[in-house]
């Protein structure tokens, strides 16, 4: 694993953009470049920033340099029995932590286990004046100034650049098992729903072509009752199964048309939409391969109380995300200017206008 | 202080201050919805930590999240102070009214709109009682998880101010991981909702943002939070030291171990012999620390999580070991912990409770320092600790009517934030920075991030209207702390008032 700190270097990069008032297009591993809209300054690699900088199992904390790739990392912790309860998808093998926490992404354990930025405790940036700030720390509990580490969760680098990112840590289960039901989409998302009122060891659940895959975490003793009380069949291979849902490699996702990712509240009944779609996070995330026009998917996310991100296949001009409400939009307008006022992070990455 | 027999130039300007908002907010609300008076608004001029004390022009007590925005619209209008309230439980002074403003209270906003129990999720109103949730969740086997230790009194939207946390949250999560959506009202008045049901939202993580605020970005008017299941069984396991530091050691070997229990607390030795004089929970007296560890679960599962751990905490060096056999001895072994700060109430006049995060494994480190400073202060500290995610509150005793006492309380506080950011922690876990710890914010920040976090105040609340002189100082006041500092260890903030 190889250890190097760039901080200086980008300082000196994102002053000179400063005074020149030149855009820069922040990039780890580019795993997640098709994410968002397209943003046209110089390109500021964070991938030979690397380094974890301090794990410790028993203080569940892990510290590391936003360039430090992903499956670095995660093979660190799974060689201490440890994992990033927030599962996060990696799109690449070069995807780096850096990317993955400035996307926010969470994969199938998020309803259970929790976001992205649930799991982020710390970190170090530069803001839109060169300076290398600290915000947040290396402990669990920590409410000395606002929140900026989750702030910059799912920015999408538009307010600083991450330099690292101290994060929680979690065991990894003892047991995992996957348990398969046939049924419809609509009754699948009730079932679900019910059967999280009761405390079962869910750490998954998903419906994927008729069938509701429902993955069980914990203690042997723990999955196995579970086992017993909820009936269904045994998947085999299921860590691939899983695998594949999060990294998007099942066939839903082999096409050319718009992917959809609508974020809905749990309990929402399938939506009327046309297209090809599966439903992950226990129905709080429905995957929608569809060529319906853009206003009629978003209109649907909005009037389920969620909101649709247009991920996959999109021109990158159009709004990728879901338009913000004025109220909202003028505090992100302010955020953008509070952190980054000259505008030179990844402009219009997120939205067009920060 | 604020209120003396000669009217002097200030307070008479104050007195019309008054009498003006009296005749034009008073005229836009029912008669019972503004105070003004002395003795009404005594109660209000301080909240938990009452060491700090003021008066402000009025308290406005709405009726309505829309009676709510008349005032803050009132107020921004005429560039009054907002300081906004909910049950006044706080511990550090975060809803000390300012004498120029008006206090809000969200007192009267406690209704429980609606508990959809196929979601699991709550809509509250700011006023409602943390454990009014789960006592309204109980009979659909839902409960709302983070517990404060004043969550019988402490109101929902005081803990999303604070970013609360409690006993279980190493393994439940804070006030931030336990919310879905809130809605404030901004310094304009205006309504702003942030988060949603779903389970993120478009754009930036203004819901992140706004808990733990301390009331400077926005005032919560309305509330969603996530329900848990409630677990089927839970144990306590109480686990005797003959040193603090084994135990430390023990708690970062169960966590190894691969096992997160539903809380661990730890309590040092004062600690356990005061809660043992008032509340006679068996506790070792000749333990120089115990751990309370829960276990919850199925009851397979805590058969088999409670050998494991008990195996752990004998090797860490445990020389006794007892499980809760029954739901009346788990209580039990709880109620000392929970009565630990009335208890050192009745061995001292006062106490002061700090609120220091550090690194586990510099527990023995520091509490061996803070037992340097406390000898060189001449005061006693008595320990009790969220050891899982360690949250150290040691309890400073004091005689507020000792001479000198209160100022040795005030600089070995001071000493002990400053141990906690030396170890790699901060000054604060819980309890929020408020006005208590402004000081220690100039230590632990430089000058640039406090400039970062003005600019982001100044976003939601350019002309700073809500509750200004809170949770973030000034550039010139961590001057002048600082001086003040180094040259004779003087109190900071010396134009504040104080008992």
């Amino acid at each position: 694993m190889t250890t190097q700190d760039l901080s200086q270097q980008f300082q000196a990069q994102i002053q000179e953009a400063i005074s020149s008032k030149h855009p820069l297009a922040i990039q780890g591993g580019g795993s997640k470049a098709f994410l968002g809209r397209e943003t046209n300054g110089e390109q500021l690699s964070t991938l030979k920033h690397t380094g974890v900088i301090k794990y410790e199992p028993g203080e569940l904390i892990l510290t590391a340099r936003s360039g430090t790739p992903l499956k670095e990392i995660e093979q660190l912790l799974a060689e201490q029995g440890q994992m990033l309860a927030f599962e996060p998808p990696a799109f690449a093998d070069n995807a780096t932590l850096g990317g993955t926490i400035a996307c926010g992404l969470s994969g199938p354990r998020r309803p259970y286990a929790g976001s992205a930025r649930d799991f982020v405790l710390g970190t170090r940036l530069i803001n839109g004046k060169g300076e290398i700030l600290h915000f947040g720390g290396e402990v669990m509990k920590n409410v000395a100034g606002y929140d900026v580490s989750r702030l910059m969760t799912g920015a999408y680098g538009t307010l600083g650049l991450l330099l690292d990112i101290s994060l929680k840590i979690m065991p990894s289960p003892e047991q995992e098992t996957t348990l398969v039901f046939e049924m419809p989409a609509g009754k699948a998302i009730e079932h679900v729903n019910t059967l999280a009122r009761q405390p079962l060891p869910l750490s998954a659940a998903c419906h994927i072509d008729n069938r509701l895959y429902l993955r069980l975490s914990g203690l042997t003793v723990s999955v196995e009752a579970a086992v017993q009380q909820l009936g269904g069949e045994k998947l085999a291979h299921a860590e691939t199964f899983w695998a594949s849902l999060r990294e998007q490699q099942l066939s839903l996702f082999k096409t050319d048309k718009p992917i959809w990712r609508i974020s809905v509240p749990p309990t929402t009944p399938p939506l009327k939409l046309s297209g090809e779609s599966i439903i992950d996070w226990g129905g709080g995330l429905r995957w929608l391969v569809s060529d319906n026009p853009i206003e009629a998917v978003r209109k649907a996310a909005q009037n389920a109380g969620g909101h649709a991100t247009l991920f996959r296949n999109h021109d990158g001009i159009g709004e990728v995300f879901q338009p913000l409400a004025p109220g909202i939009q003028h505090l992100h307008k302010k955020l953008k200017a509070a952190f980054d006022p000259q505008g030179i992070f990844n402009p219009g990455r997120m939205y067009l206008d920060i | 202080m604020n209120q003396t027999s000669q009217p002097t130039p200030q307070s008479s300007s104050l007195q019309e201050k008054r009498q003006r908002i009296v005749s034009e907010l008073g005229a836009q609300l029912p008669k019972d919805c503004l105070l003004h008076s002395p003795e009404d608004l005594a109660p209000y001029e301080c909240d938990g930590l009452s060491i700090y004390q003021s008066t402000p022009l009025a308290v406005a007590l709405p009726y309505s999240v829309e009676q709510a925005q008349q005032v803050v619209r009132y107020c921004y209008q005429n560039q009054i102070p907002i300081v906004p309230r909910g049950a006044g439980t706080g511990l550090s002074g975060g809803a000390l009214p300012h004498e120029e403003g008006i206090l809000l209270s969200l007192a009267r906003l406690n209704t429980i709109l609606d508990l959809d129990v196929q979601a699991r999720t709550c809509r509250v109103q700011p006023g409602v009682r943390n454990l009014a949730i789960s006592e309204a969740a109980r009979p659909h086997g839902l409960y709302y998880a983070p517990d404060p230790s004043s969550q019988i009194a402490c109101s929902i939207g005081g803990n999303i101010a604070e970013n609360a946390g409690g006993v279980h949250c190493l393994k439940y999560g804070l006030t931030v991981h336990n919310v879905l959506e809130v809605t404030i009202l901004s310094a304009e008045g205006e309504f702003i909702t942030l988060g949603s049901e779903a389970l993120d939202s478009a754009g930036y993580d203004l819901l992140a943002l706004i808990i733990g605020s301390e009331g400077l970005l926005g005032i919560v008017v309305e509330i969603v939070v996530k329900l848990l299941p409630t677990p089927r069984e839970a144990k306590v396991i109480l686990a005797a030291f003959h040193s603090v530091e084994e135990a430390g050691a023990a708690v970062g070997q169960i966590i190894a171990a691969g096992i997160i229990p539903g809380g661990i607390e730890m309590m040092d030795k004062l600690s356990i012999q005061a809660t043992e004089d008032f509340v006679h929970a068996g506790y070792p007296l000749d333990a120089a620390a115990i751990l309370l560890c829960e276990l919850d679960g199925i009851e397979t599962e805590i058969i088999e999580t409670t050998g494991r751990v008990t195996e752990v905490l004998v090797n860490a060096g445990a020389y006794q070991v007892r499980v809760s056999e029954n739901d009346q001895q788990r209580e039990l072994f709880w109620a000392g912990r929970k009565a630990a700060f009335p208890a050192v109430g009745r061995i001292s006049p006062d106490y002061y409770c700090m609120d220091g995060t550090i690194p586990r494994k510099e527990l023995a480190n520091v509490l061996s320092k803070i037992a340097e400073r406390a000898e060189h202060h001449n005061l006693r500290v008595a320990n009790v600790f969220h050891a899982g995610d360690g949250n150290l509150h040691p309890l400073i005793l004091f005689d507020a009517n000792k001479e000198g006492d209160l100022d040795r309380a005030h600089e070995l506080g001071n000493d002990i934030l400053e141990l906690s950011i030396a170890a790699g922690g901060t000054i604060t876990g819980e309890h929020g920075v408020g006005i208590e710890k402004l000081g220690g914010m100039c230590s632990q920040f430089n000058a640039q991030e406090l400039t970062q976090y003005h600019a982001i105040k100044a976003a939601f609340d350019e002309s700073g209207v809500l509750n200004p002189g809170k949770a973030v100082p000034t550039l010139h006041r961590c001057a002048e702390f600082g001086h003040m500092h180094v040259h004779n260890g003087e109190l900071p903030f010396p134009d504040l008032p104080r008992f």
